[in-house]
């Protein structure tokens, strides 16, 4: 069998020095190339905590990271990541903000002059899937929460990475929006196969997306159950209403009340 | 109207709602409505415009009236009447004279810019170097340069150089500051955004640090220039043969007060339209940080 692409073991990370917010603890998985798997938990278990050290932006302070066979030591440039919140560049307009990405990474960076067209196409494709077409010139100020989340998730796609990092994407979308989203990201997932992890609250959507759900615990965030989800692709909104589909979702939301009571029982000691 | 209604009914697609202008859908009484409040709007702005100039002139009249009524001697207030009159006599020396000052002034500045936003950019991006030269910043800022204009004078001699050199060290300062604390305090999440993708330290500087602290900067070239003014008259008060500071000097050891006032006046215009220009360059650049809120913004002079 194929080593996994990102392998995690044993981490932990506390925030702020010895006597800070312990905020993982002996968290250990593994995604294999081109596997989509969602994380689920409670809110402040350490999901984003999570996302932040396999990108490489904090150190963990126990236990390793590998992504594709090298640890990690600094920040990763072959990911792209929507972070929680959209945190788009005020003073660039969406599409600048969208191919920001584009003037970091190789290659290109040292393509986007000379294939700029090509580029700006490929941005304004995504804003359409998206739903932002014609918002292309609009700052980021002039657009709801929900479209700057959008906008961020193009940015994390546009550079075409072999590791996606979404962190609760969808989070300030209405159900209807996000459920046509579900589709758009299963497209784009279907057609290039990156590596993803995505950090979500909602059980249906980890399900639909996702080819394993991974439970975490309450602070300090662990991985406590891990669910196959075992339903043929593409997935559709038909899917969710499958008895196989509700019962998963079901056993899901089992796990995070068990989770979600752990967290109580720390806060009485 | 049928037409509007029907227009109303369908709702636009989400990619022609940007562009599709928002009357396309309105009832003629809330078009009235929109009208009006852009009419208002445009009332506001008219007066905005015209404030500065009434306020000016309601103080010259204040001012020659009470020189009038109670008789004030013109070595002591001249008559804003009189100084006019003075500076219609004396127009060559003074536009000579402001000329040298200007340019003094702009070069000061200048160099004050370009050492001030490089130095701001490396303070603002390394806590070492923060640390390490702040103190020493806020030294050199407090020292009087009144104090040090002799100090000019010894080594490169009465002149043009130590009215550039003065005019510079007292601009510097808010303009190393202000690119400091701009850089400096970019939010954790935007740097991360960058620092995701694999970019490296002079990358985060460009798209993040700097854009980010452009309003700053353009903040701080407000008060940069019309403190260079100080700067330069200040040094020519002191030691020069040319400059509008050295001409209120001989002025007033002649006792020509209108004279002087003359000067302050320019002085004071040339200050206010170099403002003007600082304010036009940075709403031009950093229209984003505004967000829109024009209507609020004010043109407020910094006293020095
Ligand atoms: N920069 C930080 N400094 C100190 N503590 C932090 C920091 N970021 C997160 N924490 C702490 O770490 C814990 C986990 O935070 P994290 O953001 O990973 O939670 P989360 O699972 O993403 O929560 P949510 O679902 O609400 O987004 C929290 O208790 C929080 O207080
Ligand atoms: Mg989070």
């Amino acid at each position: 069998m194929e080593r996994p692409f990102v392998e995690i073991s044993g981490v932990a990370m506390r925030y702020g020095g010895v006597e800070g917010t312990l905020a993982l603890q002996n968290a250990t998985l593994s995604v294999g190339k081109g596997e989509f798997i969602a994380v689920v938990g409670p809110s402040g278990c350490g999901k984003s905590t999570l996302m932040k050290l396999v990108t490489g932006l904090w150190p963990a302070t126990a236990g390793t990271l590998l992504v594709a066979g090298q640890e990690v030591d600094g920040p990763l440039s072959i990911a792209g990541m929507a972070f929680q919140n959209p945190t788009l560049l005020p003073w660039r307009n969406i599409i600048d903000n969208v191919m920001l990405p584009l003037e970091v990474v190789e290659p290109h960076r040292r393509q986007l002059r000379s294939q700029r067209a090509m580029y700006e196409a490929r941005a304004q494709d995504l804003l359409k899937l998206v739903g932002l077409g014609g918002f292309d010139k609009k700052f980021p100020h002039e657009l709801s929460g929900g479209m700057q989340q959008r906008a961020s998730l193009c940015r994390a796609l546009i550079h075409e990475p072999a590791l996606l990092m979404l962190d609760e994407p969808f989070a300030a979308l209405d159900i209807f929006t996000r459920e046509d989203l579900w589709a758009v990201l299963q497209g784009v997932w279907m057609a290039r196969k990156p590596t993803v992890i995505l950090v979500t609250h909602d059980l249906r959507e980890a399900a639909y997306l996702a080819d394993r759900v991974l439970v975490m615990s309450s602070r300090p965030g662990r991985i406590i159950a891990e669910r196959i989800v075992d339903l043929p692709r593409p997935r559709t909104l038909e899917t969710t209403y499958k008895p196989e589909f509700v019962s998963l979702v079901h056993d899901l939301r089992e796990h995070i009340s068990a989770a979600r009571k752990g967290e109580e029982v720390v806060h009485g000691q | 109207m049928a037409s509007d209604a029907a227009l109303t009914a369908t709702a636009p697609a989400p990619g022609t709602a940007a562009k599709a202008p928002a009357d396309a859908t309105m009832s003629p009484e809330a078009l009235r409505r929109l009208q009006a409040m852009a009419l208002a709007q445009r009332r506001r702005r008219r007066l905005q415009a015209w404030l500065p100039w009434l306020v000016i002139i309601g103080m010259f009249v204040i001012w020659e009236a009470g020189v009038r009524a109670f008789n004030v001697q013109q070595f002591v207030l001249p008559a804003p009447t009189a100084i006019a009159e003075s500076m219609i006599k004396w127009w060559v020396p003074l536009l000579d004279n402001s000329w040298q000052t200007l340019m003094t002034t702009l070069i000061g500045f200048f160099l004050a810019v370009i050492f001030g936003l490089l130095l701001g950019v490396a303070i603002g991006s390394s806590s070492l170097l923060y640390h390490g030269l702040y103190p020493l910043l806020i030294g050199f800022n407090s020292v009087p340069k009144v104090a040090v204009v002799p100090i000019l004078v010894i080594w490169f001699g009465i002149g043009t150089v130590p009215a550039v050199i003065t005019a510079f060290m007292i601009s510097f300062f808010p303009i190393v500051v202000n690119v400091a604390t701009g850089i400096a305090t970019v939010e954790p999440e935007l740097r991360d955004v960058l620092r995701a993708l694999g970019a490296k330290p002079s990358d985060i500087i460009r798209k993040v640090g700097l854009p980010r602290a452009m309003p700053y900067f353009f903040a701080s070239l407000k008060i940069a220039i019309t403190v260079a003014f100080v700067g330069s008259i200040i040094a020519e008060t002191v030691a020069a043969n040319k400059g509008i500071g050295h001409l209120m000097i001989l002025a007033s050891s002649r006792f020509d007060v209108p004279l002087v006032f003359a000067g302050l006046i320019v002085t004071a215009v040339m200050g206010v339209a170099m403002y003007v220009a600082a304010v036009a360059i940075e709403n031009r650049t950093t229209g984003w940080a505004m967000r829109g809120q024009n209507d609020q913004q004010q043109v407020s002079v910094p006293g020095v």
